[in-house]
């Protein structure tokens, strides 16, 4: 397999950033936005040609004879070498979840781009402020994004994992005369970084005890007579970290270093992916311009942490606990940001909290994913579910997006019977909403299906619980269908125009969406991807039992949502005074904010800043200061000699000069 | 042994040269201290020709009191307001003064005291006459001065030019 | 009596202290270029003092006598219209008051 095209892959975004970032003022903005689209574009196809060379090309690089998909290292350049053994690459990794990683966000990238066209613009066709930015900054996700996907060792991840972030926090404050903006970008960052802080000292110590950074080492074997050809082996981590076990394992704090590294890189995870407790940044970061939420906190970069589980899972299997603490934080935030998403106001916060607890679920189905139960059918029902998520959630925010472009709000309250109006955003909204309620065609219903029959394979009561999340998921989100949608009529301003449907740029991803969204869920995904490659029959392992069960609570769910919502009626209201405490806790998000801001300002800031601050301002400062007032005492205390009074220098130089000739005749006589 | 009209006239000489520089730097009145400095230099043009440089002493009445004192009287003029007296001297600065000048004098003093050459008679010497300074000034080879002389003439030149450059009105 | 060399040096010497003095304590300019000439004076003496007694067969210390008197007229002709200048813009000649430019 030739190199250009991976290289083609990450070089276009990197160049689009640079290009438009450097020449963009100098161009108009349609110019630069179709630039940046068409080179978005030039990648999707890219990427698109990869990964259909990899899953059906049958070339025996990527798939041995027992139909068994390998993992393939396209190239790999060495970056840093550190010793003999520990270097730091940069590479093209090529195995079935970075593939499916590239249709992804190439997918969601491309519509997002050619969504912007239209989005980033008023009622008037006139382009926001600093549009050719934009363009450079979605392309500087993107590569960054891309690269994370391929990388080949976790250093490389972790390089990109960064600049993910970094790019992260360009886009949320974008609208950078916005103070909320900038302050929800200050947050993302700085949460983030507190996670990664975590995920870098994880892959210090998982590198220092086993002496390299690349993901084949770890988790796969080489496949005998081919070069860069790796197989998922579970006997690789076994060999690799029984340093980790026996009696001489290195222990921390009761706890094998090994469960440490992996509970510090999963942090990493949940920073990225919005976990519970480091999820605060997510529901701020809706600050930003809605394509990028659809981008970064939808589709893309939020799942990092599921992909870099799900990466480096041979590991995980080596450990229980850890995955037993996945499992548990994945089913807590699941839970947690379903409830909250049920109390809130802004459209864009609905799906912010969706979204969490949609990546919960992702996390749990890795938790719960075991080999023995039906060959890891957890691990691959959890990427299927990142691919049909990415799809609609995108579609989701896309349509949310169009609605606050029409009304000029986040608040569905200014909204209410828009589906007259905005007919395409209406029919795209509902379908986005149908598939992550779970109604079968849709491309949730089966992707879910997987997770909660993964989740009754491992536990019962991790089952129950998710399926309870799912009802609350289809809840929440028809509550917000109606709300939007139904609930009153529209009234329409005196002076404004009557909302309408958006113009083509923005409808078409909203369609191809939708379109993805039906149909996704009849992709054989098992075939494509599992945990070691071996093609898995999806259908073999259906559980209709359970498939029935969720599609019930999920159409009494909507059921529910369509009694209490479709028209204006008291129920709503009775139901909040009914539970005040509930509702209050869920509007405010369990007051999670205020509690970190507890902890930061009251705690942090009184007992370590202060002292921090004191010591700094008076000890090191005034040691600094004291310099300062010592040289600016002596410096005083001489500058008379200089007094520009030529008359005393010539008088020190005589003196000096007599003094020099006495010396001399002394000597001399 | 030398003639005692010679042994007055260094005394006159001496004494003046002596009196008018103490005069020349104390007196109050700016242009006095100029004439003061013109009977010195008057009184150095008589050592010049006691010690047998007529030529030397002529250039020095005429360069120095014919240009250089018509030019500080000029000066003086421009830039004093008449009857303004110079402040009397603070204590401190003179002081000052007294301690370099008088320590000067000592050790200069004490250094050519202790030097027995300096004690020695007046050798005898030929005339230096007008023919041989102008062949030392004009002349290339050992002991003449046409380089110097050259530049010296580029340096009037030059203080010609940076003298209206200064002093011109802008 | 015989008229030695050092009976030339005195008169020079204090001369030159003379100069040393005023050129301390005076504060009109025009009074320090005066002392300024003094001390000149006395060196050009010095010159020609030590060449007739010392060395009476050559003629370096007069014709640097000579070189030197020509450029005391130079550089007097040169701090005089520096002196016009100053006393043109601050009105004054007064040494003490010129230490604006020290800093």
């Amino acid at each position: 397999m030739s190199i250009t095209i991976p290289i083609l892959i990450l070089a276009i975004p990197l160049f689009m950033f640079i290009f438009l970032g450097l020449c963009g003022k100098k161009m108009s903005h349609l110019l630069a936005g179709t630039l940046g689209t068409l080179g978005m574009g030039t990648v999707l196809v890219l990427a698109y040609s990869t990964a259909f060379n990899y899953f059906f090309s049958g070339d025996p690089l990527f798939i041995n004879e027992a139909g068994e998909r390998l993992q393939y290292i396209v190239f790999n350049q060495t970056w840093l070498q550190f010793t003999e053994n520990l270097t730091i690459s940069l590479g093209f990794f090529l195995d079935p979840i970075s593939a499916m990683m590239l249709v992804v966000i190439t997918t969601i990238s491309f519509m997002v781009h050619l969504y912007s066209l239209g989005y980033m613009r008023d009622h008037h066709g006139v382009f926001e402020k600093g549009f050719q930015r934009f363009y450079a900054f979605l392309s500087l996700f993107s590569f960054s994004m891309l690269g994370l996907v391929v990388a080949t060792n976790i250093f490389q991840m972790y390089i990109f994992w960064e600049l993910v972030g970094a790019s992260s926090y360009l886009l949320i404050g974008f609208y950078y005369t916005k103070p909320s903006a900038v302050s929800a970008s200050k947050k993302a960052f700085i949460v983030t970084r507190f996670a990664d802080l975590g995920f870098l000292i994880g892959i210090l110590v998982l590198s220092y005890y086993t002496g390299t950074f690349n993901f084949t080492d770890l988790t796969s074997a080489p496949v005998a007579g081919l070069e860069n050809v790796y197989q998922v082996s579970l006997s690789t981590p076994e060999s690799v970290l029984s340093i980790f076990q026996g009696s001489a394992a290195p222990m921390f704090m009761g706890a094998s270093v090994l469960t440490w590294a992996l509970v510090l890189i999963f942090m990493g995870g949940m920073g990225k992916s919005a976990m519970m407790p480091l999820h605060i940044w997510l529901p701020d970061a809706m600050e930003g311009p809605t394509p990028v939420s659809a981008l970064i906190h939808a589709a893309t970069m939020v799942v990092a942490g599921v992909y870099l589980v799900a990466r480096l899972f041979p590991l995980y299997l080596m450990e229980n606990s850890a995955l037993v603490i996945i499992t548990v934080v994945g089913a807590l935030t699941a839970f947690y940001a379903a409830m909250v998403a049920c109390a809130q106001i802004d459209i864009k916060r609905v799906l912010a909290f969706s979204t969490i607890s949609q990546i919960a679920f992702m996390m749990v189905s890795l938790g719960v994913a075991r080999p023995e139960y039906h060959e890891g059918l957890g691990y691959m029902a959890s990427m299927f579910h990142l691919f049909t998520h990415a799809m609609f959630k995108a579609l989701l925010f896309l349509g949310a997006g169009a609605l606050i472009h029409a009304i000029g709000s986040n608040d569905y309250t200014a909204m209410h019977g828009l589906r007259k109006y905005m007919p395409i955003t209406h029919w795209t909204f509902l379908i986005g909403c149908l598939a992550i309620a779970g109604i079968i065609p849709f491309s949730g219903f089966f992707s879910k299906d997987e997770i909660l029959s993964a989740c009754g394979n491992y536990s019962t009561l991790v089952y129950i619980w998710m399926s309870l999340v799912a009802f609350l998921t289809a809840f929440y989100m028809f509550r917000l269908y109606y709300l939007i949608f139904w609930w009153k009529e529209h009234k329409v301003h005196e002076g404004h125009h009557a909302p309408h449907d958006q113009p083509w740029t923005m409808s078409l991803p909203l369609i191809i969406l939708a379109a993805v969204s039906v149909v996704a869920g009849f992709i054989p995904f098992g075939k494509l991807v599992s945990w070691n490659g071996e093609p898995y029959d999806f259908m073999a392992h259906f559980d209709w039992g359970v498939a029935s069960i969720s599609l019930i609570l999920a159409v009494v769910a909507i059921a529910l949502a369509t009694v209490m919502y479709r028209k204006e009626n008291p129920l709503p209201d009775k139901m909040q005074a009914a539970l005040p405490a509930l509702w209050k806790w869920c509007h405010h998000r369990f007051y999670w904010d205020e509690l970190y801001m507890f902890i930061t300002h009251k705690i942090i800031f009184n007992c370590i800043c202060r002292p921090l601050a004191w010591f700094d301002r008076h000890i090191i400062d005034g040691t600094m200061d004291s310099f300062a007032i010592l040289t600016n005492k002596a410096s005083e205390a001489i500058r008379p000699l200089q007094s520009g009074q030529v008359q005393m220098y010539v008088w020190i130089y005589a003196i000096g000069a007599i003094l020099l000739g006495g010396i001399t005749i002394l000597c001399l006589i | 042994m030398e003639s005692v009209g010679s042994f007055i006239l260094y005394v006159i000489v001496s004494l003046a040269i002596i009196v008018f520089s103490v005069m020349a730097v104390t007196s109050r009145k700016i242009l006095r201290a100029a004439t003061y400095l013109l009977f010195t230099l008057f009184a150095a043009a008589v050592v010049y020709f006691m010690l047998d440089y007529q030529f030397l002493g002529a250039v020095q009445i005429a360069v120095y009191a014919g240009g250089i004192l018509v030019l500080f009287v000029f000066a003086i003029l421009l830039t004093s307001h008449p009857g303004n007296n110079s402040a009397v001297l603070g204590s401190k600065r003179r002081i000052l003064g007294l301690i370099a000048s008088l320590a000067m004098l000592f050790v200069s003093a004490a250094a050519l005291l202790a030097r027995a050459s300096l004690f020695a008679a007046k050798p005898q010497m030929e005339e230096v006459n007008m023919q041989k300074i102008g062949e030392a000034m004009m002349g290339t080879g050992a002991n003449q001065y046409l380089l110097p002389f050259e530049a010296v003439s580029i340096l009037l030149l030059a203080c010609i030019i940076g003298g209206i450059v200064v002093a011109r009105k802008r | 009596m015989e008229i030695s060399a050092i009976y030339f040096l005195v008169p020079s010497l204090i001369m030159f202290c003379c100069g040393l003095y005023g050129f301390i304590t005076r504060r009109n300019m025009i009074a320090m270029l005066i002392s300024l000439e003094l001390m000149l004076n006395s060196v050009d003496m010095n010159f020609v003092i030590f060449n007739r007694f010392l060395f009476p067969g050559q003629m370096e210390g007069m014709m640097f006598t000579l070189f030197a008197i020509a450029i005391a007229a130079a550089e007097t002709a040169l701090a005089i219209a520096i002196i016009i200048n100053v006393f043109r813009s601050v009105n004054h000649v007064d040494v003490r008051e010129l230490n604006e430019m020290k800093f």
